[in-house]
């Protein structure tokens, strides 16, 4: 027993002082190669369970979600016009400006679809384990979105696979955008509930109203910058409240995405992008 | 050493289950912790050296599978099979061991184990959300897989010839 407490320890200390390319990283690495199979037969046996589970709540949930989908067509319709409008004013005046961005959501981008191989073991970690690592070219801190939004990020990672903190994470953070009224803030968990969010530093100059959309903010500040591109799709608020001795808005957001139920994400790995200069010279040594 | 080994490799596939099917489990903001429940099991019928040993095997499987960080549940599992081992030893001389009990004494000593580790770790995950919001859902869970879970040990892990005569009374 105190032989194991013991080894136990030592794994722990080392895990922590060693660096990322460290043996027992290296070894974690092995171990989830050799792990793999196992756990992609074991999630191929459960898959149809859990699709019928989901399929009965579905079911449940189908009629009300109809109502709420026809009424949501109908809004989306008129912006869509409205949208495209402002897309075409938004293209003519930015090439009269000459106007350069940064890496943007999702063109700077390029996707790494993988599936979801793992889940930490307890509830009090949201984190998943994807089957894609540093070979499939992922780095550290990139974006993992689904096709509805933002799912977290990439904190750890091993050559096959990595590691993705969830947004519904209590260490993680995220500055986002409220795309009707240009309000920001930055959403974490809340501490009131397991599946709370809330968007916090909202000043109560700005406005926010139950239903806003909100996307990435994709701030940069000198050669700080944050983590994820502007525009990934993140969620809709849900509540908003003021109290008269608070500094800040108290509201709350509902995210896109379902992450109880991942079982596909994509990645978005940054493009490189090759400086004008450095093409110059590439084309005239080559 | 047969049953050593059967122990070992029981709870490896419960841990590889654990982290790829019932960790996906969410009902009512909890989720079942099979590798506990199994744990718990094979303590009260193996006592706690062959707890901690299995704890530890599937403590390491479930961190290499979730690039956590190596020997924390490893570390966590130890403590807690070791302690309930002890609990069957001493309540199996009274022949009233209390399995149920067992698992609900496991669930909240090692949310709070947990709790106590991470915070030295460095990380502080929300006190009401581990022992308020998802510990008794957790709890409820535990129980209802504790049924099967115990019924499928007993039956691979017989209880030692010698304690045959007076064996075990699972009463719940």
């Amino acid at each position: 027993m105190a032989l194991l407490v013991v080894a136990s320890l030592v794994l722990i200390t080392v895990y922590f002082r060693e660096s990322e390319g460290g043996t027992l990283h290296d070894l974690q690495s092995t171990g989830t190669r050799i792990l793999r199979p196992f756990e992609v037969a074991a999630d191929q046996v459960a898959r149809p369970f859990h699709d019928l589970a989901g399929w009965a709540s579905g079911l449940a949930a189908a009629k009300s979600e109809n109502r709420d989908l026809h009424r949501q067509i109908e809004e989306l319709r008129s912006r869509l016009v409205h949208n495209q409008t402002a897309a075409q004013e938004n293209t003519r005046l930015r090439a009269l400006l000459s106007y350069v961005d940064g890496p943007s959501f999702p063109s700077g981008f390029r996707g790494v679809a993988t599936t979801v191989i793992a889940r930490a073991p307890s509830q009090f970690d949201q984190r998943i384990t994807i089957s894609a690592g540093s070979d499939q070219g992922l780095k550290l801190r990139d974006p993992v979105v689904t096709a509805e939004g933002l799912v977290g990020q990439v904190t750890k990672l091993a050559t096959t696979a990595a590691q993705v903190t969830l947004v519904t994470d209590e260490t993680f953070a995220v500055s986002v955008l409220d795309l009707a009224t240009s309000a920001t803030g930055v959403v974490r968990h809340g501490r009131s509930g397991s599946d709370t969010l809330v968007l916090d530093r909202v000043t109560k100059d700005q406005v926010v109203t139950p239903g806003d959309p909100l996307v990435t903010a994709g701030w940069r500040y000198g050669k700080l910058a944050s983590s994820f591109p502007r525009g990934i799709p993140f969620g809709t608020v849900s509540s908003v409240g003021q109290i008269d001795t608070d500094l800040y808005k108290q509201i709350q957001v509902r995210a896109l995405v379902d992450v109880s139920s991942l079982h596909s994400v994509i990645v978005l790995v940054k493009k490189r992008v090759i400086e004008p200069g450095a093409a110059a010279a590439r084309g005239a040594g080559g | 050493m047969i049953d050593l080994v059967k122990a070992v490799v029981l709870v490896l596939v419960v841990a590889v289950l654990q982290v790829t099917v019932f960790s996906t489990v969410d009902i009512l903001g909890g989720v079942p912790d099979v590798i506990l429940v199994v744990l718990v099991c094979v303590a009260l019928l193996r006592g706690p050296v062959t707890g901690a040993l299995c704890g530890f095997s599937a403590g390491l499987v479930a961190d290499v599978a979730t690039l956590d960080t190596l020997g924390v549940t490893s570390l966590l599992l130890v403590l807690v099979a070791y302690w309930v081992g002890r609990y069957g030893e001493t309540l199996v001389r009274e022949r009233r061991p209390r399995p149920y009990l067992a698992v609900v004494a496991a669930t909240v000593l090692y949310a709070i184990a947990a709790l106590a580790l991470r915070a030295v770790l460095g990380e502080s995950p929300s006190a009401r959300l581990v022992l308020v919001d998802s510990l008794f859902p957790g709890i409820a869970l535990n129980l209802i897989v504790a049924l099967p879970a115990f019924a499928l040990c007993r039956r691979l892990l017989r209880p030692p010839l010698r304690d045959r005569g007076g064996e075990v009374e699972l009463v719940g």
